[in-house]
């Protein structure tokens, strides 16, 4: 029936996922929203860090003993991973690949993506390869850029730690991993919620107010927190309070946290857009 | 070829759709005629596999198109100029799709060229006019030189040259023997533009026929023509079937025979006219006269 049409492309190729990769790659970074969020970000969280050391290097003079004896390596480990620039990269992280498919979906771009693939999990699947490596850049680039101006500063006093210091790669690592985490995080609450504003209200209640709420000083809270992004995180920038908490978590319970979260996050966000009517 | 066999869509109480049937075959325009309400996006939606059918199938080619792992080269579908993202370039949004389906580059400035986008290309979405809208969503449904075209009310927001433009667009992918199913709540849009008709109403089918076959029916086909000799074209329509009234301002008024076929009939009994209309007002009238009791909502109707 349909012979008689002279196409002047050549023949369907065989679909491949790759082919969904750069599509998924062109989208993400033809937006101007997602560079400027993408640096905005990355200086803000190293700027924090960094104010952080300088406020120690000032204040070095005026410290006591006590914590002069213990400010290596735990006061200049926290100086490099500040909680609050932790926050900073969870929020933007979470925002960032949550954005990543509400805006498809408020835009109704969804439609024409899905017209163009039907196999839409596999959009999805593209969509997260694509995020999970730009928030790894983004993660190394600030928890490498954090580290390094943190102890550059405070080398200026002799009190900084070296990255082979034990303990210290790990936080480095624990730090850069928790954007592309947090942000599949995002991705998987957009693709279940699809609007815009409620995917990143329930995005920050899940990543950053919930495990603000819970104690680590009872078992099952702590447990709970630990099982939590930002808990894992904490645990494994081991800090001088983790020796102190009355349960701790392990490097390597804290890194199947974040593989957990991970895994998760991609198998619902690919689960949620079978089927769904738009 | 698009199948729809019984197909229904209901969300929860509202039946949208309703157990429609109908084909739509390649090589013509077919207009999907329909009051606003009457399901047409629904049913659009459902033959691209967005909306899953609550019964009944469509299938494209024979398959379900969700069934395609990639659909650029099978169906183009503009279905609202809208579903763009407004923060992109046009040209990085043909781009992203041209590369899901392994389209080569080339082909974006093919399909640039013909909706006359080049200039715009490179300038974000969000300050086309809906007329450019529309243009990029053509371009996109083009992008993969598929066999089966959909539009949902793709005349919308653009000026005369560019309706103009579309209809001479989609008279020729019919004629290069590709599927064209085009959407409208306007009869006068598909007068000069489909072939064929299909025409819902609260998701029911009400006609499925060609355009003059719907025209003629209802309250009956009127040609108005002006010919300085109307006896021998009384006679000559009236062996053809058709009749003919003289109006006051010394015109005739033909129905039963449409004005294609009273052009043909002038032209070999060699009687000259002055003016050959069809009178869109009949088309409207039959549209609506079919679709009355199918309109869900009538001005001023108390419910």
């Amino acid at each position: 029936m349909t012979t008689t049409a002279a196409p002047r492309l050549d023949a369907e190729p065989a679909a491949r996922f790759s082919d969904l990769i750069a599509a998924e790659r062109i989208k993400l970074t033809s937006l101007r929203s997602t560079r400027w969020g993408v640096l905005f970000s990355a200086v803000v969280v190293i700027a924090m860090n960094a104010n952080a050391a300088f406020a120690d290097y000032r204040n070095w003079p005026t410290y006591p003993a006590g914590i002069r004896a213990s400010f290596v390596p735990d006061w200049a480990v926290g100086d490099a991973f500040q909680a609050g620039a932790a926050m900073v990269t969870i929020l933007a992280a979470g925002t960032i690949g949550a954005l990543a498919i509400t805006s498809d979906y408020a835009s109704g771009l969804a439609r024409t993506t899905f017209a163009a693939v039907p196999a839409r999990s596999s959009v999805v699947l593209a969509k997260a390869t694509v995020l999970t490596a730009v928030l790894l850049v983004f993660g190394v680039v600030v928890a490498g850029g954090s580290f390094a101006a943190s102890q550059s500063i405070l080398a200026g006093r002799g009190i900084n730690v070296a990255l082979d210091h034990p303990g210290v790669l790990r936080g480095v690592v624990a730090s850069a991993l928790l954007a592309p985490v947090c942000g599949l995080a995002g991705l998987a609450i957009g693709a279940v919620v699809r609007h815009t504003a409620a995917t990143i209200v329930t995005t920050v209640a899940a990543l950053l107010l919930f495990p603000a709420l819970l104690q680590d000083r009872r078992h099952l809270t702590a447990t709970i927190l630990h099982a939590q992004p930002y808990g894992a995180w904490g645990s494994l920038r081991g800090l001088d309070s983790q020796h102190l908490m009355p349960y701790p978590a392990t490097p390597l319970g804290s890194f199947l946290v974040y593989g957990s979260w991970a895994l998760a996050a991609v198998l619902v966000a690919a689960l949620a857009v079978r089927r769904r009517d738009l | 070829m698009i199948d729809v066999n019984e197909l229904t869509k209901r969300y929860g109480k509202a039946t949208a759709v309703d157990r429609l049937t109908f084909t739509v075959r390649p090589g013509q325009v077919t207009g999907f005629l329909g009051p606003n309400g009457a399901g047409k996006s629904t049913t659009l939606r459902l033959i691209l596999g967005l909306h899953t059918p609550t019964a009944g199938t469509a299938t494209v080619d024979g398959r379900p198109f969700a069934d395609r792992p990639r659909g650029l080269r099978h169906v183009g579908a503009l279905l609202d100029a809208a579903d763009v993202h407004g923060g992109r370039s046009g040209y990085a949004h043909l781009r992203a799709l041209a590369a899901s389906n392994r389209i080569p580059r080339r082909r974006i400035d093919e399909v640039l060229a013909e909706v006359g986008l080049q200039e715009a290309a490179r300038r974000r979405i969000g300050g086309y006019s809906l007329g450019m809208r529309q243009r990029l969503g053509i371009a996109a449904a083009l992008l993969g030189d598929p066999p089966v075209l959909l539009f949902d009310e793709p005349l919308n927001g653009l000026d005369p040259e560019g309706v103009l433009w579309v209809r001479g667009l989609f008279r020729r992918l019919a004629a290069e023997g590709r599927t064209v199913f085009v959407s409208s709540h306007l009869m006068r849009e598909m007068e000069h533009t489909a072939d064929h008709l299909i025409v819902i109403g609260r998701g029911r089918l009400v006609a499925d026929e060609s355009l003059a076959e719907f025209a003629s029916r209802g309250e009956g086909l009127r040609v108005t023509v002006d010919t300085p000799d109307p006896a021998t074209l009384t006679a000559v329509v009236d062996v053809a079937g058709g009749s003919t009234v003289p109006a006051p301002d010394g015109t005739l008024t033909v129905t039963g025979l449409t004005a294609a076929r009273v052009g043909e009939l002038a032209f070999e009994h060699r009687i000259l006219l002055r003016e050959l209309t069809t009178r869109s007002a009949s088309l409207e009238e039959a549209f609506l006269a079919q679709t009355a009791d199918a309109v869900d909502y009538l001005a001023g109707e108390n419910r």
